[in-house]
């Protein structure tokens, strides 16, 4: 499984992406799915495998990274660490930084390497089942990764389903894949190729944010001092090692459902905590079970999140999207013939997963004092530059200004969006499922001679449609059984 | 207590259209309207050549949809209405501003120019007014960018004033 890896260069795109993975993390705004799409033009220079190493240790460091920033400075450095806050910043109030930080590092990485563990079982499974699907299924398939995303996403289940049926509406611009017929082009030549996923990302993500910082100049951040991280003690690891497993596999099962995995994951990871917890009534004041049971959650996500994406082609979460798109730039098609074809590549990424959570964890142990003093980079410095490298590389992928002038749309309109409450990460999966959507849709039209009905007459694909309704009736029954 | 009691009076009296709910239904429904409209233009295809359905078909289906959805979202916010929103600060409308200028400056003048100027423009309204910080953002981190993609990934920046005397 190594064997590809032991080679200089790998290591070296290794460390680095851990490494820069981590920065991305620590700095609030910022994060692994940013951090991708802004690396992404970079990844061209290297070879395909490297290039998807450096996507995934950007991946799994990035969401440790997030929880140095939640433990410190109450502040999620990604989403995903949210949860983390609620017991890691108490407790690094009660002068006990380096425990909640050694909790956090030590769970962090139990969750990834299980989460892995997962992955390299998993994944070929559903790659074989994947050889029974046909046109319908996938189109099924996709129908059913965009229900649970609205489903269990953040927000309202209503809100992400318009922003999901918005980026599948951005794939249908330019020309027509099947007939070649100019849609939504306006007469712009630029556009007859469609939208991009670069500007769309990176505005949606990198520029939207810097809007929202521009309205929270006023935010002075209270950093806690960290003298250095602690190991766990014993007493810590009786009370925690079940609520970590736990965790575990709660974050890889909700990883591999398409939705915004670490993030859902980590809450529930920390909400299951508290129920089996001993001493629930601690949680919120600072309990080691609360920091294990969301970190060991959202770490957990990432190697769930790569299942689906290397085995069907469908991203899990916002981040692997880019993964996926780091994937077709560089010429691999995801799905079941990757499976068969080039074992080599996927046993390479399974074991740069692995590795990579070896190396947070040493980087987050040793080095998360270093890491913590970048949050101290003012924003009217950071910005800016974030900017600048932004631009370059939305314009470097088809050098192009008007993929620029997207970008700075889609900031626009992210920002607009978040502040209604619509999340943005349903736009970046309809816009990479679009093609599939509708290209299946009309394959299995001209399959079934046109009749709708001909989708219930297949058995794979009618369980995804019924698990499709049960997705979209389930924050339903839930608001019900709430108001009850 | 009072004050918080007045404010949400005052929120409860505001005519229909100046709540968040309304103006977020209308944007969406009058966009979609617009592109609905557009799907209508498009060529079609003869159906000796057609596989399945027309190239409208799918968006229409789509924009449909999210009309549909963007009704049921303003009808559930009679009920239960959204929260509301602080109003946005002086430098969110100067970094929008700068996005203008950006788009400007890199049509008419030059692309690196463009970035410079929004850098120290953004950076200046953010509060920085430290010369070496502004000269850092605004010029020496751009150049370094600047050269970093032209040397490493071979890429050619579009000219302009400033970029053809890099080139030439």
């Amino acid at each position: 499984m190594m064997a590809p890896l032991f080679s200089s260069k790998l290591l070296i795109v290794l460390l680095f992406g851990t490494l820069f993975g981590l920065i991305l993390g620590v700095l609030p705004g910022l994060g692994p799915t940013t951090g991708g799409a802004l690396i992404l033009p970079f990844t061209m220079t290297l070879d395909p495998l490297s290039a998807i190493v450096l996507l995934t240790s950007i991946y799994c460091a990035g969401t440790y990274g997030g929880a140095i920033t939640a433990v410190l400075i109450n502040t999620p450095g990604t989403p995903a660490a949210a949860a983390t806050c609620l017991d890691g910043y108490p407790l690094a109030q009660k002068g006990e930084a380096g425990r909640a930080l050694g909790m956090a590092t030590v769970s962090s990485t139990v969750g990834g390497i299980f989460s892995v563990i997962v992955l390299v079982f998993f994944a070929p499974v559903l790659a074989k089942l994947a050889y029974e699907f046909g046109q319908p299924e996938y189109f099924a398939l996709a129908i059913f990764g965009l229900t649970m995303l609205a489903s269990i996403g953040e927000g309202s289940p209503i809100k992400n389903l318009i922003a999901g049926a918005f980026g599948i509406l951005i794939s249908t611009v330019g020309k027509d894949f099947m007939t070649s017929i100019d849609r939504f082009t306006y007469g712009i030549n630029e556009l007859s190729v469609g939208i991009g996923f670069i500007p769309v990302v990176v505005g949606l993500f990198a520029i939207s944010e810097m809007l929202t910082q521009s309205t929270l100049l006023d935010q002075v951040f209270k950093r806690v001092a960290l003298k250095a991280v602690k190991l766990p003690s014993l007493d810590d690891y009786k009370k925690t090692w079940k609520t970590i497993l736990r965790s575990s596999g709660i974050g890889s099962f909700i990883g591999v459902l398409p939705a915004e995995g670490g993030t859902v994951a980590s809450l529930i990871g920390y909400a299951e905590a508290k129920r089996f917890s001993k001493e629930p009534e601690e949680f919120g004041k600072g309990s080691i079970e609360g920091i294990a049971g969301a970190e060991a959650a959202n770490n957990a996500a990432t190697g769930g999140a790569m299942v689906p994406t290397l085995a069907l082609g469908i991203p899990g979460s916002a981040t692997t999207a880019v993964i996926l798109t780091g994937l077709i730039i560089h010429g691999v098609r995801p799905g079941p013939d990757l499976f068969r074809e080039q074992p080599d590549f996927l046993y390479g990424i399974f074991g740069a997963m692995l590795i990579a959570n070896v190396l947070f964890f040493i980087f987050g142990f040793f080095g998360a004092k270093l890491f913590a003093r970048i949050t101290l980079v003012p924003n009217k410095i950071l910005w800016p530059m974030i900017f600048a490298v932004s631009v370059c590389g939305t314009y470097s992928l088809s050098q192009s200004i008007i993929d620029v002038w997207i970008m700075l749309f889609f900031g626009a309109l992210g920002f607009f969006m978040r502040r209604f409450g619509f999340s943005v990460v349903p736009v970046i999966i309809g816009l990479i499922l679009g093609e599939l959507v509708e290209g299946t849709l009309r394959q299995s039209l001209v399959i079934f001679d046109g009749n709708w009905l001909m989708f219930l007459t297949r058995p794979i694909a009618l369980t995804f449609f019924i698990l499709s309704f049960i997705a979209l009736a389930f924050p339903l029954l839930r608001s019900k059984k709430q108001k009850k | 207590m009072n004050n918080v009691r007045n404010k949400k009076r005052a929120n409860k009296s505001l005519p229909f259209f100046f709540k968040d709910e309304f103006k977020v239904f209308f944007v969406i429904i009058f966009v979609s309207t617009i592109l609905l409209v557009t799907t209508f233009t498009f060529d079609k295809v003869p159906p000796i050549l057609n596989r399945g359905i027309q190239p409208a078909t799918f968006p229409k289906g789509l924009l449909v949809l999210i009309m549909f959805l963007t009704t049921i979202i303003y009808y559930l916010s009679f009920k239960n209405p959204w929260k509301k929103e602080k109003k946005l600060p002086k430098p969110f409308f100067l970094t929008i501003l700068s996005f203008i200028f950006f788009v400007i400056i890199s049509k008419t003048l030059d692309f690196f120019l463009a970035i410079s100027v929004l850098s120290i423009f953004v950076s200046y309204n953010w509060g920085e007014k430290r010369v070496f910080y502004l000269l850092l953002v605004g010029i020496i981190f751009p150049l370094v960018v600047f050269i970093f993609f032209e040397m490493i990934l071979g890429l050619r920046f579009p000219p302009g004033i400033i970029t053809n005397l890099y080139y030439y």
